[in-house]
């Protein structure tokens, strides 16, 4: 506690900072759930959704006023017993898959899911040959340790 | 080809790419959500007047004619900007223009009409915005031009502008009036 004693003010401003963090950190409102596998249910499915004002935030982290308007709309029609799907279906229906986070896989988005496979194929081709001409070329001797010529 | 040259090449490609993902995000706006409505039937609405709220507007009384549907709210900052451009060439261009008042308070609403001009033949009041997120609107302003069947022809997102009547609107509406009632 020697800190405490020399700084007494930074050390009570550090200690309401993150009493307070939690708050901050939880854009989400009260929602009734009626137990815990509901609140992760719809935890989990915010999460996956993309608010459409603050495009870089999600639909559980956003405090927008429509990220709240469509967290009640998710929550209501979760309590309507539709599936996770159908409720996705709901928001594409109006908001295209722009508001999913993970892109469904179908004609115009066949780059995006397999490019990154693409890319590795053609660098793994790359590597493979030059592998193969060293592997075949005439082994030369090391050239003797140098001391200046290390690179 | 000299293999000496290969780290440079893949550089030039990789500028390549940047330059191309940089020019590509000024003509495509990566931050508007493209609207899966258009070209389907407007979503059905039955919402109370602003000034009237005992009485109500639905998409049945709007059938057979085209309209503008305007978004917007007195809280809105760039209905401020797009306001004018409405005031000035909205009557020409010989369509109805529905007002729709987004997650507005109706006071507010109509002292802002007061305050600046009322470009719409009807104002209809979306106070919790249910029928907003019908239609995909993430913000305000947007529109969206109807036509006589009650399909979905265009979405503006952001603002009227002189240059979006003149671009996108008019040609649309030409259009329209080619293909009869």
């Amino acid at each position: 506690m020697k800190l405490f004693s020399r700084f007494p003010r930074l050390c009570a401003t550090l200690v309401v900072i993150a009493l307070l963090l939690p708050t901050i950190a939880s854009a989400i409102d009260a929602l009734p759930f009626k137990d815990r596998a509901e609140e992760q249910r719809f935890q989990n499915l915010a999460r996956q959704l993309r608010c459409l004002v603050c495009q870089n935030e999600s639909l559980a982290d956003s405090s927008a006023d429509l990220a709240k308007d469509l967290r009640e709309e998710v929550f209501e029609q979760m309590r309507q017993g539709k599936s996770d799907d159908e409720i996705k279906h709901y928001l594409t229906d109006r908001y295209s898959d722009f508001v999913l986070y993970n892109p469904p896989l179908k004609g115009s988005t066949i780059l995006l899911w397999f490019a990154p496979l693409l890319i590795l194929m053609i660098g793994a081709a790359i590597v493979f040959r030059i592998v193969r001409r060293r592997g075949a070329a005439p082994r030369t001797p090391p050239p003797a340790a140098s001391s200046e010529d290390d690179w | 080809m000299n293999s000496r040259f290969y780290p440079l090449i893949g550089f030039a490609l990789v500028a390549a790419l940047l330059a191309f993902g940089i020019s590509y995000m000024r003509t495509n706006s990566m931050n508007e959500v493209p609207s899966p409505l258009i070209g389907k039937a407007a979503p059905a609405f039955d919402l109370p007047l602003l000034n009237d709220p005992a009485k109500r507007l639905s998409n049945a009384d709007l059938s057979g004619r085209p309209y503008l549907l305007n978004v917007f709210a007195s809280w809105c900052f760039a209905c401020r900007d797009e306001h004018p451009v409405l005031m000035a060439e909205g009557k020409a261009l010989g369509i109805p223009i529905i007002g729709f008042n987004y997650k507005d308070e109706a006071a507010d609403a109509n002292r802002w009409l007061d305050q600046f001009g009322d470009p719409y033949s009807v104002v209809i009041a979306d106070r919790e915005g249910r029928v907003a997120i019908d239609f995909g609107v993430y913000g305000a302003p947007e529109s969206f031009l109807v036509d006589a069947k009650g399909i979905i022809r265009y979405k503006r997102i952001g603002a009227i502008t002189p240059e979006i009547i003149a671009f996108e609107l008019k040609p649309r509406l030409a259009a329209m009036k080619g293909e009869g009632p």
